[in-house]
């Protein structure tokens, strides 16, 4: 299942990513040598075999319903690249 | 001829702070002017935080002095650059976070602060931890002190080389694939990769969250043992810390280790292994024998798939866990026309080329289509190589491999192949598929000089049993007691 040229700009895409020129060549013919390194496991019989997404017996973990101190909101908003009167601010969207 | 301060490790400060010898701000003070006067040779630290250590340093005095110490008080850290401090910029090697200031701090480093610790600094690693030399660090490469044309390792290359060097007393790192292992055995440390859950990820930047896991970088398996106390334990911050007892890690350090059951996979010991690794590591095998453990040969059959199952699950984890840097909410932020550029450009700035080759890797592997054949098979895969080690856990108490399968490679000699970098994983990736324990320690050295290491795993929750074997092996031997040519 080789990428192309094509796909790799698709999958920039949905990783909001913008590749130059040089590196879409590049990173075409990398992610082809790694995918090709991980066909192997297509080799391997898993016929029910259940996937293991989590090592430790740990699931649904709750806590009582209880409100408890966050970060203030100025704090949250400390690194933010733009902000005006305690939002965030991005370019236009509409 | 005194040893200089900056030398010593933990057990042996700790006393001497306690006893009042030598004081929390000298302690301090030796490990600044070291930083300053030679830290540009390796380039381990981002971040020296000179007036936040000297002020730890003072309340570290103050605590001695009230009664109140405990075995970190007063012992210069330095701390990976993944895991958030409150007030001091957090960076994770890459560009996109140059600027972040956290505004609280990891469960680790808090724990660490209330023992009384003085953090120097943060120190270098692989952007967002992804990498084994350091190389794909945005503020440079840091070299081994064994030999600066060497890499240290990675991706905890700096705190693994600040150790060696002498640039802090003992270091924290983490571990997603190796990145605690493989460093501490090509600098010649010790280090160790709890269990998944054993120490809080709360305020560790995610990778892959699935396999992440913080631990000590150390002069001596002792330290080793003392940091894990002080970082190990369950944190309602972080849903997949384990609610499981802390035991008494120091109790088992010279227990004997006669009649220990120690396995040894046949698979580790193949084809690409050094011919100088394997020979340091089987002489290691005989000094363990010497000691009385039991060698039982045991079988891994699915570890040369641990690999590919990696640079499948850990690029799908990561994929979805860098989507946060947009370049909204906290980070460098590129200009655009409209909202999607500036986020397309934000990334592709702010990231370096290996982080955008995984994001790329991980969201291919997730697409519609692709799922079934790459995230799904290689999660079967991983049931698989944990099924192996439930089977061997049952023959022997831990297991002894190399760490790495050369020792350090030079500088940009694989910077080119990220398959050929991705290799040098081999040994350390399948602890973390399996969730469980590994420590490297040092067990011999290259005829260049360069450090090797001996992994040491063991089942979940086991890292007392491989303090005990790591401890005895240490003690047997002095491979520790070299320092680099620095």
């Amino acid at each position: 299942m080789a990428l192309t040229r094509e796909e790799v700009l698709h999958v920039a895409d949905l990783a909001r990513l913008s590749l130059l020129p040089e590196e879409i060549e590049l990173f075409t013919r990398q992610l082809n040598d790694i995918l090709a390194y991980v066909e192997k496991l297509q080799e391997l019989d898993t016929t029910g075999v259940e996937p293991l997404a989590h090592v430790i017996p740990v699931f649904n973990v709750f806590r009582e319903d209880v409100v408890s101190q966050g970060l203030d909101r100025d704090a949250a908003l400390s690194n933010a690249p733009a902000r005006e009167e305690g939002a965030l601010v991005v370019p236009r969207i509409i | 001829m005194t040893e200089p301060l900056y030398s010593l490790s933990i057990s042996r400060l700790a006393p001497m702070l306690a006893r009042g010898e030598v004081s929390p701000v000298e302690v301090a003070e030796a490990m600044l002017t070291r930083i300053k006067e030679r830290d540009g040779e390796l380039n381990t630290y981002i971040t020296v935080d000179e007036p936040g250590a000297r002020a730890m340093a003072q309340e570290a005095a103050a605590r001695l002095a009230r009664g109140e110490a405990t075995p970190l008080t007063g012992i210069p850290l330095a701390l990976k650059d993944v895991m958030v401090t409150r007030g001091l910029r957090t960076t994770c090697g890459s560009r996109i976070l140059a600027n972040f200031i956290p505004p609280y701090d990891a469960t680790v480093c808090a724990r660490l602060r209330q023992a009384g610790a003085v953090f120097l600094g943060k120190v270098n690693m692989d952007e967002f931890a992804m990498g084994s030399s350091t190389e794909n660090s945005a503020f440079g490469p840091s070299r081994n002190p064994w030999n600066r044309d060497y890499i240290p390792g990675g991706s905890s290359g700096g705190s693994a080389a600040a150790v060696a060097a002498d640039l802090c007393i003992a270091a924290l790192g983490s571990d997603t694939g190796g990145s605690i292992r493989q460093p501490a055995s090509l600098c010649g440390v010790v280090g160790l990769k709890p269990t998944y859950g054993r120490v809080s990820r709360y305020g560790l930047v995610a990778y892959a969250s699935s396999l992440d896991q913080i631990g000590p970088l150390t002069k001596e398996v002792r330290d080793a043992a003392i940091l894990l106390q002080a970082i190990a334990g369950h944190d309602p911050r972080d849903s997949t810390s384990a609610p499981a007892p802390v035991p008494d890690y120091q109790e088992v350090l010279g227990r004997e280790i006669t009649g220990l059951k120690i396995g040894v996979p046949r698979e580790f010991f193949g084809e690409g292994l050094d011919p100088e690794v394997a020979a340091a590591v089987q002489a290691a095998l005989q000094t363990l024998t010497g000691l009385g453990a039991e060698l039982v040969e045991v079988s891994l059959p699915h570890t040369e798939y641990a690999v590919a199952v990696y640079y499948v699950l850990a690029v799908a984890e990561a994929s979805s866990n860098l989507a946060r840097y947009d370049g909204v909410k906290y980070g460098f932020r590129a200009e655009g026309q409209n909202l999607l550029e500036v986020y397309a450009q934000t990334r592709s700035q702010g990231f370096g080329a290996e982080v955008r080759r995984r994001i790329m890797l991980g969201t291919y592997a997730l697409s519609a289509g692709y799922y079934e054949a790459y995230y799904q098979k290689a999660s079967q895969v991983r049931a698989l190589i944990r099924r192996d080690f439930e089977a061997a856990f049952r023959q022997c108490r831990v297991i002894a491999t190399p760490v790495a399968p050369t020792p350090a490679f030079r500088l940009g000699e694989k910077v080119d192949d990220p398959l050929t970098m991705y290799l040098s994983d081999i040994f350390t990736i399948s602890a973390n598929l399996g969730g469980i324990p590994g420590i490297s320690v040092p067990c011999g050295f290259s005829s260049g000089g360069l450090p090797i290491g001996l992994q040491l795993l063991g089942p979940v929750f086991g890292e007392a049993d491989l303090l005990q074997v790591a401890y005895a092996f240490e003690q047997a031997t002095d491979f520790h007691r070299r320092k680099p040519p620095f």
